[in-house]
């Protein structure tokens, strides 16, 4: 065993003794409102959601695709704040038993300040950050903050990543490591196939942390083929694209056709 | 990952995850260029028979006479071939692209003289090039777009965000983390993650090295005063380079006023108290944003001026105080182009023209003893639009109305 072992990481090893394979889903906070926000949460828990990203939005979401670039664009049209965000996610926190995430740009973190962030994530019960333009080499009072309090800096392995840049980035990394399944931007298409198997498989060779993958998973189809493979499938865009096609009650019944 | 690229506690590289092996790559190749004395050779050659190297230095005669004070000087990069300095960077980067084998190139545009020179520069060495360019950008710089898609480029026209440079620069990464393999982005300014800050401003520091070196054979001295235009700041990088070893020369950099201060109203990061510390695009800077980190809108009557950040070697010498930093609003560069154009014939752009508007207010308090030397980064051919509706030319709108109803009973016809 590793020697930073987080509440995250102890959280998704007891789900998994019950479960083959977790589910986290992915939200814009503030997107379309804040109260649609906690609603969807609601309906994602209860259809059996394990553990959740929030986004905080920033107006440069450099790695999202268009449709969470659109989500944090117009949450901050409505008036999403980084105030807003944390007052909802520590509601959240209160309301529901599973591990919430927080995901966002470093300038959100680095204009409240880094130390004042990640006290108020561990205040209001976040369990960890995924903060995708961060490397540990330029993150290195975030992850000193971020393990001093015993949160979940979680980093980003991606199929061009080399097996020793792996191993450097899970020795920085608590909780679980976010696999992304393929080259590009947030919400296009995966396909699953031979070559995401020996990735992941290279992936779990060279880190104890659990296993989250996303990018493109959007189907039961995906995440049978995920299971298995990983601890934790990441249904991210999809969720949003269903709420816009077809409103925010919508999604509870879509989880439910994931879970199932 | 090198933890690299700071000018004391600005620059870095932050960047997804997907591109650090792409970042290790350029930075690799970039650094093998520096120490091969062969790849600069092959620069300057390209740079003398394939655009206009060296660029002359032109007198202001009537000016200097009639503002009194300093004589003025102007170092010609629109004599560039497409007009402008982006000439520089794009063909050092190109070269660059060949070294690195890639086949395709993806770069931004504000003003579109990027955009031009980097499909101008995949033209001849036979890259595919796709520019991204904001929705508003396209809609105000059509004879830029006109020549992209003539010389085989796509252009996109990104309608997200504030649909200016700042945006065109979000989605080019977004395809650069989908196609890295073969493709290089050709980042246009001093900006971004390391190495392009550094990078750009090694292609650039062409304009310094010459400038500095032909104003001592023509005065046997150096200028008082060198200034610039900034947007993302490589033409000023280009041009100061020359000159950071003279203490007596004092450099200086010009932003977008705009309509003056206050959020949404300019481009001046710098010059003015509007801008806070951040880190967006991939590097840590000025950047015009709210308390949040957010970006707020700019504004400026020029394009390629148009943007929320600055070079982070700006940034530090702002802070070490090695340049000094002013704001050119809207209507005086408009006026100091015009009289640039009526009494000189020379056609400066309208971001180069802030660099004028600032070296005219202050020429006429220096002494006659004394020279100083504008940047001239680019002429003011695509700018017809913009600067017809500035000085609200009837004839120019006739002609327009008249083009117009051509094309439309064009249409009718067809």
């Amino acid at each position: 065993m590793h020697e930073r072992v987080t509440a995250l990481e102890l959280a998704i090893k007891k789900a998994r003794e019950k479960k083959e394979i977790l589910l986290m889903t992915h939200i814009v906070l503030g997107y379309p409102n804040f109260d649609d926000s906690l609603r969807v949460v609601e309906d994602m828990v209860n259809a059996g959601v394990d553990l959740m990203e929030l986004q905080i939005p920033f107006s440069e979401p450099m790695a999202d695709g268009p449709v969470i670039l659109r989500a944090n664009a117009e949450a901050l049209k409505g008036g999403a704040t980084v105030e807003k965000s944390f007052e909802v996610a520590e509601r959240l926190t209160r309301e529901f038993d599973i591990p919430f995430l927080f995901m966002t740009y470093y300038n959100i973190l680095y204009c409240q300040g880094i130390n004042a962030f990640v006290d108020r994530c561990k205040a209001i019960g976040i369990q960890g950050c995924i903060v995708p333009d961060l490397p540990p080499s330029e993150g290195e009072e975030y992850l000193d903050a971020m393990h001093a309090a015993q949160l979940s800096p979680v980093h980003i392995f991606t199929p061009n990543t080399p097996e020793s840049r792996m191993r450097h980035l899970s020795d920085n990394s608590s909780g679980m490591i976010y696999c992304v399944a393929r080259k590009g931007v947030t919400g296009k298409d995966t396909a699953f196939s031979e070559d995401i198997t020996n990735y992941l498989s290279l992936c779990k060779s060279t880190t104890e942390l659990p296993l989250a993958v996303g990018f493109g998973v959007k189907s039961k189809e995906d995440i049978d083929y995920l299971r298995g493979k990983v601890d934790i499938a990441v249904v991210g865009s999809e969720t949003i694209r269903v709420m816009e096609q077809d409103g925010v009650g919508a999604v509870k019944g879509f989880i439910e056709t994931l879970v199932t | 990952m090198k933890n690299s690229g700071y000018y004391s506690q600005f620059g870095g590289a932050f960047i997804p995850e997907i591109l650090v092996p792409t970042f290790d790559e350029l930075e690799s190749a970039y650094l093998a260029a520096r120490e091969d004395e062969s790849f600069w050779q092959e620069y300057l050659d390209i740079m003398s028979t394939y655009s206009c190297r060296a660029t002359p230095i032109s007198r202001l005669d009537n000016l200097t006479e009639q503002l009194g004070g300093a004589a003025i000087y102007v170092k010609r990069e629109d004599l560039n071939h497409t007009g402008a300095h982006k000439a520089n960077n794009v063909m050092g980067q190109g070269l660059l692209t060949k070294r690195m084998g890639k086949k395709r190139v993806i770069a931004e545009t504000g003003a579109g003289q990027h955009g031009v020179a980097t499909a101008t520069m995949a033209a001849k060495f036979g890259f595919d090039c796709t520019i991204y360019m904001g929705a508003h950008d396209v809609a105000r710089q059509r004879p830029n777009v006109f020549w992209m898609e003539q010389m085989g480029a796509t252009v996109v026209a990104v309608t997200e965000g504030s649909q200016t440079l700042k945006d065109a620069i979000n989605e080019a990464f977004r395809d650069w983390v989908s196609n890295m393999d073969d493709t290089h982005y050709v980042l246009g300014t001093a900006c971004g993650p390391h190495p392009f800050p550094e990078m750009v401003t090694w292609f650039q520091s062409i304009i310094g090295t010459e400038a500095r070196a032909q104003m001592l054979e023509r005065n046997g001295k150096l200028p008082a005063r060198v200034y610039a235009c900034v947007g993302g700041g490589s033409n000023a990088m280009g041009i100061f380079s020359g000159f950071f070893d003279d203490k007596e020369v004092e450099l200086v950099g010009v932003e977008a006023g705009g309509r003056g201060r206050g959020p949404g109203q300019h481009a001046a990061r710098l010059a003015y108290d509007d801008a806070t510390v951040g880190v967006a695009q991939g590097y840590k800077t000025y950047f015009l944003q709210d308390r949040d980190g957010q970006m707020q809108d700019t504004h400026s009557v020029s394009a390629g001026l148009d943007y929320v950040g600055v070079s982070p070697i700006l940034s530090y010498l702002h802070e070490s105080k090695q340049v000094r930093f002013e704001a050119a609003s809207d209507v005086d560069v408009v006026a100091a182009m015009q009289k640039t154009v009526r009494n000189e014939g020379l056609i400066p752009a309208l971001e180069s023209s802030h660099a004028f508007a600032q070296a005219y207010a202050e020429a006429p308090s220096m002494s006659p003893d004394e020279d100083i030397l504008i940047n001239m980064s680019g002429r003011a051919d695509k700018d017809i639009f913009t600067v017809a509706d500035a000085v609200d030319d009837p004839k120019w709108r006739q002609f327009i109305i008249d083009k117009a109803k051509e094309y439309s009973e064009g249409m009718t016809n067809a």
